[in-house]
């Protein structure tokens, strides 16, 4: 029983991350219906950005927060007018291979000009202590690190909530995912309610990237890769284009994950979680959260 | 038993019936009309016949068989062939692959004589393809051949789609706004192409349309749709003087701006 | 109007295929092909084999598949188990592997086809994953140090033979009513169903065959390489492959053996410089997609007729 709280607590952790980035795939598809699969690459720009905040510009841990997001959130805004913007009224397929060509580019530009080398945030950037926990009568331990993670991750879904809810910015967003022709008509500026959903999503992978960078305390150009696509995964299970789903995709797959790895085998772990990924889609197409719509013909 | 009978055919969308106890019954030769303002149900209708919406209730027979639960695909092979509102070509594709692909139903060889090569593709191709070119000569799409289905005017890619779903040798033939978009001229000249067509290939058809007048003009029977619901079924004349028919024209108009569907 | 079978066309085709084989032959028996440029032409004919399949799913019947590299590790280990393990002969182990990756398109297709692009395009990613994964968890394969000591059977006359039959029976297959079938489901799958197209036997059938010979290519890669790893066939390399097909033109037979073609070429010069040329490829990739996404050639095909037409030689009717 207390493995399996334990993992739980693991999988809290991991799952915080994985729903910010899922997050951001999300936004992106509710608005453009497109797979931005270069997004896990911008959460590792984000990851490296806030390195070099901390490791030259000497700041702390919190500028280095700040100074990432806003850097990533350009960099969403510019691989989205460069790469997706000019495709809009092509074939789907079109702006899909193009996302896949800008995640190659930033994982081998960054492989370029980063080395490949692996690299860890200084220590004592944050307070890392074991934190003994009881539950149950059942003793765990929890990292303040772990809890700093599951704060973030909250506070930033609420921001989320309350941007997406309360602010004519997002009620734009909810329109043009809605109907982005009606939205037009209606005097949304549809291009730039676009950017601003990439520089949202983009600003959470930042946030993800800097986190992931100091759980596993490590850094590198292809760090992006897997986490990226395991988020996809996440926002898939919960329901693409929801941002609830997200959040229950990405602790959902978190836990799922440490739990696999913890009873089972880690080596399985990417494959069950891929099968785990079919087996939902062929149950329920539009995940976990989604709602199934007949095609308007 | 009629060759196209429905009974209390009903379908939903999120708690509203679009289409609701509709019973049609239509007789193998006939043209029938069916009419009513927009967001009535006619689109959906077809759908429904066409497997591409299955009906939340009620029955469909053809040639009394049970449609319900079937593939379009199946429908298809059955013997009901269809047009689109808002034209669905293959937009990349010559006007004459357009018409060779429904001929697809009706090929006489598979896949491993098409890869060897063997004398059934070659004869199965000429076949398809004679009949193809016949077909374009009749609805007058010759001279745009090999022409782009996308660039073709939309007079005319409105007939290739007629043509298209000829090639796919149905029984019954559903029209969904035919003459939508043309000029005057070009609708009597459809609509006498439509008849002919029917004589000449022993056809039944089920024909949306717009315009009064025109569905008046060739039509035996019409049935009217009002909210999913048949309100009236008749004769021309009989429609035309229909209370509740001209309730449901003139009482729309007043407020026609609101809901008319989102289709383009 | 029946068509010519043997016309001068196809001689003149037939004729050309043949000589490229004997000339390769000669150079080879006469030792001017080197070592390095061995390997390069076989991984020609290895790729050349995979964009012409995979060209059948995404640029043909417009499912956007992210999991060649799984088929094509199917096919090299299915054969490669025969020959090194079981002592089978090669061309026993060649089809075993292809069908072996078929019945795996068979079994991703059936149930993901309903699954529409984006979500396909991610299931045939995970399903690549699958693949990988199980193989880096099975230790009768090697796990993931992989099997090493694969006999080295293919050979020119292999690779070639190969080569011809995938582009010769993906040909004759697209320029069939089962071809059209599949064009159709690209253009408007809808309106393909309502022409009596089983769209879904036809998609399934797309990937069975561009299966089969992704599994062909990746018993020629095992057998020639000698080493085969889990991680030779990561989501990467099925990128790759999208790569030659989206360059050489969605829907061009022509246009992905010519692609293919430049990318081994630019692999073979950019050898050393593996990160850079992946940059190039990235930036290749966005650039031909914005601005000309219909590829190199489009989904036209190079033929012998318009080549010769435009050289102003011949003005004879072109078939199609
Ligand atoms: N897939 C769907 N999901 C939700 N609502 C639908 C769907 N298909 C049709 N409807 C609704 O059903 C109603 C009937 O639509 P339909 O297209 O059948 O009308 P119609 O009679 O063909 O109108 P028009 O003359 O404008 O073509 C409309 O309110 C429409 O919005
Ligand atoms: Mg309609």
């Amino acid at each position: 029983m207390a493995v399996f709280f334990q993992q739980i607590i693991n999988g809290l952790s991991l799952g915080s991350i994985y729903a910010l980035i899922a997050l951001g795939y999300t936004m992106v598809y509710g608005i453009i219906q497109l797979i931005n699969f270069a997004h896990g690459d911008i959460m590792m720009a984000g990851a490296y950005i806030a390195f070099f905040v901390v490791v030259y510009l000497k700041l702390n841990i919190w500028w280095a927060f700040i100074i990432s997001m806003i850097g990533s959130a350009l960099l969403g805004v510019i691989i989205e007018r460069v790469a997706y913007k000019p495709l809009r009224n092509a074939t789907r397929l079109a702006p899909l291979i193009t996302a896949i060509g800008m995640s190659l580019f930033l994982e081998n530009g960054g492989l370029m000009v980063l080395g490949t080398d692996i690299r860890s945030y200084p220590g004592g950037l944050i307070t890392n202590a074991q934190l003994p926990l009881t539950l149950f009568g059942i003793r765990l331990t929890a990292t303040t690190l772990q809890l700093l993670i599951l704060a973030i991750t909250i506070v930033m879904m609420i921001i989320l909530q309350y941007i997406v809810h309360y602010t004519r910015a997002g009620k734009a967003m909810r329109a043009v995912s809605y109907d982005a022709d009606a939205a037009r008509l209606m005097g949304i500026n549809v291009d730039n309610t676009i950017s601003l959903t990439f520089a949202l999503g983009s600003a959470f992978a930042a946030v993800a990237g800097i986190l992931l960078g100091l759980y596993y305390n490590n850094i590198q150009p292809l760090m992006g890769i897997m986490p990226g696509l395991k988020a996809f995964v996440a926002a898939v299970i919960g329901g693409i284009g929801l941002i609830p789903g997200a959040m229950v995709g990405g602790f959902a797959l978190g836990i799922f994950e440490t739990m696999v790895s913890g009873y089972w085998s880690s080596n399985l772990r990417d494959p069950i979680v891929f099968l785990l990924l079919i087996l939902i889609l062929l149950v329920k197409p539009a995940g976990l959260l989604g709602k199934n719509n007949t095609e308007k013909v | 038993m009629a060759l196209l009978v429905t009974r209390d055919l009903t379908i939903s969308f999120g708690g509203l019936a679009a289409v609701a106890n509709v019973n049609l019954s239509l007789e193998t030769g006939e043209l029938v009309g069916l009419i009513g303002p927009n967001g009535a149900g006619k689109t959906t209708i077809f759908n429904l016949l066409t497997g591409v919406y299955r009906p939340s209730r009620g029955e469909i027979f053809f040639d009394e068989q049970s449609l319900v639960g079937l593939k379009p695909y199946q429908i298809t092979r059955k013997g009901i062939a269809r047009t689109f509102q808002n034209i669905r070509l293959f937009n990349d594709l010559s006007v004459l692959d357009n018409v060779r692909i429904a001929y697809h139903l009706h090929a006489s060889y598979g896949v491993t004589s098409a890869i060897l090569r063997l004398p059934s593709f070659h004869h199965g191709e000429a076949e398809i393809l004679a009949e193809s070119e016949k077909l374009l000569q009749i609805f007058k799409l010759a001279p745009y051949r090999n022409e782009k289905a996308r660039n073709l005017p939309y007079g005319e890619q409105r007939r290739l789609e007629i043509a298209r779903a000829l090639a796919a040798k149905p029984k019954l033939l559903l029209l969904d706004e035919p003459a939508a978009g043309m000029n005057p001229q070009e609708t009597r000249e459809l609509m006498e192409l439509i008849n002919w067509v029917r004589q000449e290939f022993g056809l039944t058809i089920l024909l949306i349309e717009h315009d009064m007048s025109l569905v008046m003009g060739i039509c035996e029977r019409i049935y009217v749709l009002d909210y999913g619901r048949v309100i009236a079924e008749g004769p021309p004349e009989a429609i035309r003087n229909n209370e509740r028919v001209i309730e449901a024209y003139l009482g729309r108009e007043v407020n026609d701006n609101a809901p008319q569907g989102g289709e383009s | 109007m029946i068509e010519v079978r043997f016309n001068k066309k196809n001689l003149i085709v037939l004729a050309g295929v043949i000589l490229i084989y004997f000339l390769v032959y000669g150079l080879q028996a006469v030792g001017v092909i080197s070592a390095f440029q061995e390997i390069n032409l076989m991984m020609l004919g290895i790729n050349i084999i995979l964009a012409v399949s995979l060209n059948l799913i995404v640029g043909f019947t417009g499912q956007l598949a992210l999991g060649h590299a799984g088929f094509m590790a199917v096919g090299a280990y299915v054969a490669a188990i025969l020959t090194t393990n079981l002592n089978q002969p090669f061309p026993v182990a060649l089809l075993a592997g292809a069908f072996s990756a078929a019945v795996a398109g068979i079994i991703i297709g059936l149930p993901t086809l309903r699954l529409r692009g984006d979500y396909l395009a991610i299931a045939t990613l995970g399903f690549g994953e699958i693949i990988r994964g199980a193989a880096n968890n099975i230790n009768y394969i090697g796990g993931a140090a992989g099997m090493i000591g694969i006999p080295q059977l293919t050979n020119w006359t292999w690779l070639y033979v190969m080569m011809v039959l995938t582009i010769l029976v993906i040909t004759n297959f697209i320029n069939s009513t089962h071809g059209r079938a599949c064009v159709a489901i690209r253009e408007n799958e809808i309106a393909a169903e309502t022409m009596g197209i089983n769209t879904t036997y036809y998609k399934v059938l797309a990937f069975a065959m561009g299966a089969f010979f992704a599994g062909i290519a990746g018993a020629l890669y095992a057998h020639y390489f000698y080493l085969i790893q889990p991680n030779t066939f990561t989501f990467f390399r099925s990128f790759d492959i999208l790569v030659m097909v989206v360059f050489g033109g969605l829907g061009s037979i022509t246009g992905s053996i010519i692609a293919a073609a430049g990318i081994t070429f630019v692999n073979a010069a950019l050898q050393d410089l593996a990160v850079l040329r992946m940059v190039i490829y990235a930036v290749l990739l966005i650039i031909i997609m914005v601005f000309r996404p219909q590829g190199l050639m489009g989904n036209k095909e190079f033929t012998l007729d318009r080549w010769l037409k435009k050289r102003g030689a011949v003005s004879g009717p072109t078939g199609n």
